[in-house]
């Protein structure tokens, strides 16, 4: 639990209306519907307020805090459609952004595979997703959190250098339409992420925590972490590349894996363009593609998620199990390719979940020979559509694992290899946690141990 | 004083955006659209300028020693197409403040759309908060380097054609024309294009006296084809066919889409039958196209000067180019024939600028000359850090103008200016270095690209690649992709083209920050040749 909540600290010095209500958006889109013209309008509200601190070089480097609120009118005459986004929410600039989008829809080509907007959908509120406190914090509250690697840091004597940033909000959306269709949603995030370095240069360690409420964030255990995984990466020594066991800690598995849930587009697969086409023609759905121990889904109600319940076209979101014991279950969908097929649109997921398994970290290494323990992986990049395959590197704490031990802290690695024979190719899984990267939408992923994973160039990057 | 709403007007009555039905009329004749937009060298309006004081005023009260404050609005054009068919025709606009607040040697930084006294001063205040609370941990304070103020300039990026001027008819027409070229050769069953235009204009004031009123134009046209085989078993997909350009809609015209797309559709039917490349050391010959990324990444990132230092290592990561103690002056990155240089206000360029978001001025100058490191990317804050250096060479400690925030919301930092090599002192070309080459590979085009954390290790694809056999193109390769250690692949450039094989490299959105923000770069490349460079063939089936 965090230590970094003071109730008689001051609140943040901005307005208290921190994100848009869902009275004010529903006013904003009824007055968006009233001025329309259109044959259909459709409206999207987006509203954040964020702070943060960044810290380098053991010292606050710059901090800030930031808020917006966009509204987007989409107007529909015939077939022609078009979007247009203002950030002045004022009466007047509503309606000139509500005739512009008219006057530019007017002006469209026809498309062909336009689709009549949702109308009234039933959606289930994701009302644990906002913490009141991470809405408002102030300035001090943040900084103070970053001292707990700051101070170790600055003691005298100590041989780290830290960089970490903190960033906390809130975010609000609504979608709104002539047809009836309203939808909103609030949520708030707390973020630490927190790379320690040796002086020497030689060793470096991350780890990071995400979470809805910022008292849930356990700051010093994430320095502590960081900071333990910078000491025992230094002095790093090469080993040959080629075909490892590997055990990839969750924030490395969100990293492959989470590049995962695009691919699963029922259109490009269809289209004879995906690692899911079939030859021939189709796709491979009810195929078995990896192991019979890979579950993945994508749900905003699983506790551990708690995102928003209606994809950006306002389709409320549901379960969606795309890999169950191994088998493509399940493939995305869009709203325009379910009306040209006759299937059933999935919407948009905004949260991927492997689900984990019953074997420790510390099982997984006390089972392994010889293998690699990786902590994150960097810069991946799509080599292969056709695979799915994917370059990039590990970074700051890659070990050696010998005899059921770490033996040593080694140099990291360029890999080329694909999510998918990852999860073909995999040993165990254990427990998952929320991962803590840049990436889009939230990700559980569990610590797994695979065999075979393509390393195949040294670096000599700390 | 003024509101938010008359600022808007304001800015909205000196635009050609003004009455929206300009924007979205019939297409006018070009004679028309071609004049310079006379707003651009208006100088900046009352109500913003208030405004823009207000915030200083009320940043130095706080406590302030120096405050910057960025009025901006950004307005974004875009049309997706895909085949025959239209898929989004979108637009958007947004106006805010960004204030930065220099207390006691710490940064503060505050930004709303709030544009009102009231949402101004709450937004300083905030700003100045900030600032103090991170005095917590503080052993250098902040210094800035000397700079001139420049009390009333204005500037405006060199196009000819607003693309904000031109109609939806005129955008959609030519992508869907592109498409249809693309569409009519055999095997070519996908193709998407997009017509992205950027208009930003930056209102800056700073307590050293310096008022900026500045506007810039930034345009992109991606496009991409997808050839399918008969029995659908393999997909090819020709794509990076076009750069991004600090220009307006003339550029747009001059890259003709609609001819030209028939012959990039074609190399794409081509690559379904191209040979799979065998793993091994070759010579590359690397097009402008495909240089300037690697270039970007393995060259203009490390020698960024926050990386050098560890002010990125949570996120884009540090640089082997360091600490600049040891290397400044003794870094051999590359090749005699190697220098490199940084540019703000090379023509064309999407990092181009009159005056950074320091108020600086940029200048040209080299960072690696004769293959030997000899400066780095610099603010107004980073250039004291190298005062001893600039000192022993003669030279005044100078800010190289690099500061940069992508919107009023985002905090100004150090961004990449455009950074380009220079061409060799031989007038060679494209089919010279190709005619000289034995064994080799010949690449065009961005392809898949990925590098550490301090760009040791890079690996790069591209989007067409030649075999060279005796001097000639032989073939097409694919699953090509070359992999390095960046000062061996430097060291190996052994040719470059000349002045008349210039041409500009670029990208729309280059990331760094946390938060992360995304910048726009010029790379003025030539061709270069490297000798034996491991090639790696990235093909393999699901």
């Amino acid at each position: 639990m965090s230590r970094f909540i003071d109730p008689r600290a001051p609140r943040s010095l901005l307005p208290d209306d921190v994100v848009i209500s869902r009275t004010d958006a529903q006013r904003v889109i009824e007055s968006v519907v009233t001025l329309s013209t259109a044959d259909a309008v459709q409206c999207v509200i987006r509203s954040s307020r964020t702070r943060n601190v960044r810290f380098a070089a053991n010292q606050l480097s710059t901090a800030g805090v930031v808020e917006d609120t966009t509204l987007v009118v989409m107007s529909y005459i015939g077939k022609k459609h078009s979007a247009v986004t203002t950030n002045d929410l004022s009466p007047e600039s509503v309606e000139r952004t509500v005739r512009k989008a008219e006057a530019i829809a007017r002006l469209s080509p026809d498309d062909p595979e336009m689709l009549p907007l949702l109308g009234p959908q039933t959606l289930r509120d994701v009302s644990a997703a906002w913490d009141e406190e991470t809405a408002s914090l102030a300035a001090g509250i943040v900084t103070a959190a970053a001292n707990t690697a700051l101070a170790p840091a600055r003691r005298p004597g100590s041989t780290l250098n830290v960089a970490g940033f903190l960033v906390t909000g809130a975010d609000a959306i609504a979608i709104g339409n002539s047809a009836g269709h309203f939808a909103y949603h609030r949520g708030t995030n707390a973020n630490y992420t927190l790379t320690v370095r040796t002086a020497d240069g030689t060793g470096s360690g991350w780890s990071g925590e995400d979470a809805v409420a910022w008292k849930s964030l356990n700051f010093a255990a994430v320095s502590a972490q960081a900071i333990e995984k910078a000491n025992s990466s230094r002095n790093p020594v090469a080993i040959e590349p080629g075909r490892y066991t590997v055990i990839l800690e969750p924030q490395a598995v969100g990293d492959l894996v989470g590049l995962m849930p695009r691919y699963f587009n029922a259109r490009s697969a269809d289209e004879g363009r995906s690692p899911f086409a079939k030859q021939g023609g189709g796709n491979k759905l009810g195929e078995t593609i990896v192991g019979s121990m890979v579950n993945l889904t994508s749900d905003p109600f699983d506790p551990m998620v708690l995102t928003q319940p209606f994809d950006g076209e306002g389709m409320p979101l549901t379960k969606q199990s795309w890999i169950t014991n191994g088998t493509l279950s399940t493939m995305l969908v869009p709203r325009s390719w379910a009306a040209r097929k006759n299937l059933v649109a999935t919407g948009n997921p905004n949260n991927i979940v492997l689900a984990g398994g019953s074997t420790t970290r510390e099982q997984m290494i006390a089972s392994t020979q010889r293998g690699v323990l990786v902590t994150r992986l960097w810069y991946l990049r799509e080599t292969d559509p056709r695979s799915m395959s994917y370059t990039g590197l590990t970074r700051d704490g890659t070990f050696l694992i010998e005899n059921g031990k770490i033996s040593k802290s080694i140099k990291n690695m360029r890999f080329n290899e694909s999510p998918l024979f990852l999860l073909n190719n995999l040993e165990a899984l254990g427990p998952v946690r929320r991962t803590a990267s840049d990436g889009p939408g939230t990700a559980i992923m569990p610590i797994v141990k695979a065999r075979d994973f393509n390393f195949t160039s040294l670096s000599d990057a700390v | 004083m003024t509101s938010r709403r008359e600022f808007v007007a304001t800015a909205l009555a000196t635009t050609a955006l003004a009455a929206g039905a300009l924007a979205v009329g019939r297409p006018r004749d070009a004679a028309a659209r071609t004049r310079l937009m006379p707003h651009l060298q208006q100088r900046m309006d009352a109500p913003t300028r208030d405004l823009l004081m207000l915030a200083l005023d009320t940043a130095r009260r706080g406590g302030a020693s120096y405050a910057d404050v960025r009025i901006q609005r950004v307005q974004r054009s875009a049309v997706a197409t895909r085949e025959r068919q239209v898929l989004d025709v979108i637009d958007s606009d947004t106006i805010g403040c960004g204030i930065r607040a220099l207390v006691d040697g710490c940064w503060g930084f505050a930004a709303t759309p709030r544009l009102t006294n009231d949402g101004i001063q709450r937004a300083a205040s905030e700003a100045v908060a900030t600032a103090k609370a991170n005095r917590i941990a503080r052993d250098r304070p902040v210094e800035l380097a000397p700079n001139p103020s420049h009390p009333d300039a204005t500037w405006s990026s060199g196009f000819t054609i607003d693309p904000f001027t031109i109609s939806v008819e005129e955008k959609t027409s030519l992508a869907i024309a592109a498409n249809a070229a693309a569409l009519s050769v055999p095997g070519v069953r996908f193709v998407s294009t997009q017509l992205q235009f950027v208009k930003e204009e930056r209102n800056y004031a700073n307590t050293d006296g310096s008022v900026i009123a500045q506007t810039l134009v930034r345009t992109y046209t991606p496009m991409s084809i997808t050839a399918v085989s008969a029995d659908r078993s393999e997909f090819a997909v020709r794509d990076a066919v076009v750069q991004p350009t600090g220009r307006g809609w003339e550029s747009v015209l001059e890259n003709n889409l609609p001819v030209n797309a028939k012959k990039w559709a074609e190399e794409a039917a081509e690559k379904l039958t191209a040979k799979s490349v065998e793993p091994g050391r070759y010579d590359l010959i690397l097009h402008p196209s495909n240089l300037g990324l690697t270039l970007h990444e393995s060259v203009a990132h490390p020698t960024e000067l926050d990386r050098a230092y560890g002010y990125e290592a949570n996120y884009a990561g540090t640089s082997f180019v360091a600490p600049p103690e040891t290397v400044l002056g003794a870094l051999r990155f590359g090749s005699p024939i190697m220098n490199i240089y940084g540019d703000r206000s090379q023509p064309g360029g999407c990092a181009t600028i009159g005056y950074d978001d320091d108020g600086v001025k940029p200048d040209q100058f080299d960072i690696i000359k004769d293959g030997v490191v000899v400066d780095y990317q610099t603010t107004r804050e980073q250039a004291m850090w190298l005062d001893w250096w600039y000192r022993k060479r003669g030279m005044p400690t100078r800010s190289h103008g690099c500061s940069y925030a992508d919107s009023w919301s985002s905090v100004q930092f150090q961004r990449m200016p455009n950074v380009s090599i220079k061409p060799g002192a031989r007038d060679l070309g494209w089919n010279d270095l190709i005619a000289a080459t034995d064994r080799g590979i010949a690449i065009q085009g961005r392809g898949s690209y990925s590098i550490d954390q301090q760009r040791f290790n890079g690996q790069f694809g591209g989007a067409l690649f030649h075999e060279v056999r005796g001097g000639k193109i032989v073939g097409q390769l694919k699953d090509v992709a070359y992999q390095f250690r960046t000062t061996d692949f430097w060291a190996a450039l052994d040719m470059l083209g000349g002045q008349k094989s210039y041409e500009l490299y670029a990208t729309f959105s280059d990331g760094k920050g946390q938060p992360g923000q995304a910048n726009a770069v010029t790379h003025g490349c030539v061709p270069t040749r490297h000798r034996q460079i491991n090639v790696i063939n990235t093909g393999r089936k699901a």
